[in-house]
């Protein structure tokens, strides 16, 4: 199952993705300060032809609402476990189908605001939100609403690959039985598959365990069994940073070309990445009450070239975090 | 340094890397547990030996016939049909009562119980309970269990039933206990990954915590049974019979008339005066410990095979 853009779309912007990458794959850090454009904007500005031209012009700190609705807004967002406060005020708009990274330092609240996007921190006794998270324009946090359908629309990606310990169809058919889905569940199984970039090597032992692939086939299984759920949202939580480059490379390819159909959200440590992966960049810092808050978001390649603060400028360069 | 020639540097470096001295501590060390293992192993083979030994006179002489004889007070005819049909219910009926419930319990208190003061005394009131000597158990089976049952005019509640469900809050802490540390070893990426599918908690307990945990659980609960089936402290107080009776054919007499089982046939015998209930001794243990060892094989297999799907 392809989508009907995708056929015309779809080559040029792996092409492109493919001529940028080389480069940007063997970057140093102040290769990626001074000449990070063929990372992140070529595939960014290509990837969407459809929704207006997106200006990659350095100076603009924050994101233009205008061309595309956004399909999450986070608004003045604080996170508590117990008394302690993970993450204050934070406000960030997610625009459809683009590929939003959150960046910072260890233990600045990435996850945990990436983990508040679903629900996930609902698990999690002790916890409270502060402000509110739009879905929509709904709010994810109002009352009557379902931490359970908020997951099945928001999937997510975890920072260890974690395929059921089944075979690789159930993997896959995991969710989509969840939901009593009615249709052919062989063909949905395969396009997920294949939209995760790993039909070619698992087609052949669909029966076998979902543990016996390796690290980066696990991990685009897993995207394979969050897509089959057919959400709108994907939220990944350092989704590479268990594998080698080469399957990050895969991963990021792979990101590049489903987002014409999703919303992703990525945590990474990895900043070459943010660069290269994403079309828009938060950074996160600690404040002095180890509390995360945003310190600058907007288009990846403002925020790497140009960025308006001191401290993002010293954490994209690498000299602290 | 770079400049030290190959030859120079060889002989100081195999010297360096040569034992100075010999590792004692290491080596007592690596001694003591060789004694302990053997120390257990001899145990297990004394017994062992001795009980076969005494044993295999009967075997050979009778046969099956020892299995499928009945009690008798003639040491000649005597055999442990009633104990192996009395532990074969038993053992029925503690697997359909206490692995449910114990296992049930354990998902409660591992999945949906809040992490909260309650909780955790409960979990250590459990851990309690196990360590409760089992004749307690008995006393808790005849005032309840023998009582009620009597009450509701089933027999005089002297019964198979009765044993059973003494034998099954016996092991009911065990179950507990062992089902809720092979749920607990599941990884929680694995609950993750199912609630981030959108998938509830009952779905993500039954598809994914309980397939994973059922190897654990069911050593867990299995070894339990083994226990509860090598007791003989609480049936003798909520009255398995000591001695010979005989039962019906019915399965209501069966359920509710008078039963027996192989460890309190063991301790019946040993008792006895004449010297041929010696042998007869040995051989219902022989007879015990090969329903134990059929169990716990059991245990395994079950495990292995549940392991391999995948």
């Amino acid at each position: 199952m392809v989508t009907e853009h995708e056929p015309g779309d779809d080559p040029t912007e792996t092409e492109t993705v493919d001529t940028a990458r080389p480069g940007a794959d063997g970057v140093t850090m102040t290769d990626l300060l001074t000449d990070p454009t063929t990372a992140s904007t070529v595939p960014a500005d290509d990837g969407n032809g459809t929704t207006g031209s997106m200006s990659p012009e350095p100076d603009r700190a924050t994101t233009d609402p205008a061309p595309v609705a956004p399909v999450l807004a986070l608004d003045q967002v604080s996170f508590y476990y117990g008394a302690f406060r993970a993450v204050k005020d934070i406000s960030i708009e997610m625009p459809t189908h683009r590929i939003t990274a959150l960046i910072g330092p260890s233990g600045c609240g990435k996850s945990t605001l990436l983990r508040t996007i679903n629900r996930m921190n609902d698990m999690i006794p002790g916890t409270r939100l502060e402000g509110s998270i739009r879905y929509h324009g709904q709010d994810i946090y109002g009352s009557g609403v379902d931490p359970v359908e908020v997951r099945r629309r928001i999937g997510m990606v975890f920072q260890k690959p974690n395929p059921f310990p089944k075979s690789i169809y159930d993997n896959v058919a995991f969710g989509p039985r969840l939901m009593g889905f009615k249709g052919d569940l062989d063909e949905l199984v395969e396009s997920s598959l294949q939209r995760a970039a790993i039909w070619n090597e698992v087609k052949d032992k669909l029966k076998q365990s979902g543990l016996s692939l390796s690290g980066g086939q696990q991990q685009r299984l897993c995207i394979a069994r969050a897509i089959a759920t057919q959400p709108d949202v994907i939220l990944m939580d350092e989704p590479c940073s268990a594998l080698d480059p080469r399957a990050t490379l895969q991963i990021e390819e792979l990101m590049a070309e489903i987002k014409e159909n999703y919303t992703i959200v990525i945590v990474t440590h990895n900043m070459q990445q943010a660069a290269r992966a994403s079309d828009f960049t938060v950074f996160l810092n600690m404040a002095d009450d180890r509390a995360g808050y945003v310190v600058e978001q907007g288009e990846t390649i403002g925020i790497f070239t140009n960025p308006q603060h001191q401290m993002t400028e010293d954490y994209v360069s690498g000299r602290f975090g | 340094m770079a400049s030290t020639p190959q030859s120079v540097v060889r002989p100081v470096i195999q010297g360096q890397l040569g034992r100075t001295r010999p590792d004692i501590a290491g080596m007592v060390f690596s001694a003591i547990l060789l004694l302990s293992l053997l120390f257990s192993l001899a145990i297990i083979g004394i017994l062992l030996g001795d009980q076969l030994t005494r044993a295999m006179p009967v075997f050979i002489e009778r046969g099956t016939d020892f299995l499928t004889s009945p009690l008798s007070s003639n040491p000649a005819n005597a055999g442990v049909a009633q104990g192996i049909v009395g532990t074969a219910l038993l053992a029925t009926l503690v697997a359909l009562i206490a692995f449910p419930i114990g296992i049930l319990t354990a998902v409660y208190l591992e999945e949906y119980a809040g992490a909260n003061a309650l909780t955790r005394f409960i979990d250590i009131n459990i851990r309690n309970l196990a360590g409760v000597p089992s004749v307690v158990y008995g006393l808790l089976g005849l005032a309840i269990f023998v009582t009620a049952f009597a009450t509701l005019g089933i027999g005089n509640g002297r019964n198979v039933l009765t044993g059973g469900l003494t034998l099954a809050v016996l092991i009911l802490p065990l179950v507990i206990i062992t089902s809720a540390e092979a749920i607990r070893s599941v990884p929680t990426t694995l609950r993750e990954g199912g609630f981030g599918l959108g998938a509830s908690r009952w779905q993500v307990v039954r598809g994914l915590v309980l397939p994973a945990a059922v190897p654990g659980i069911l050593t867990g609960t299995v070894l339990a049974l083994a226990r509860a089936l090598g007791e003989t402290a609480p049936l003798i107080v909520v009255g398995a019979v000591l001695g010979s009776f005989s039962t019906g054919g019915s399965i209501a007499e069966l359920l509710t008339g008078p039963y027996t089982a192989l460890p309190v046939i063991v301790y019946d015998w040993a008792r006895k005066p004449q010297e041929e209930f010696r042998a007869l001794t040995s051989a219902a243990i022989i007879v015990l410990l090969v329903v134990t060892f059929v169990i716990n094989a059991v245990a395994v297999i079950l495990r292995n095979r549940y392991d391999r799907r995948w």
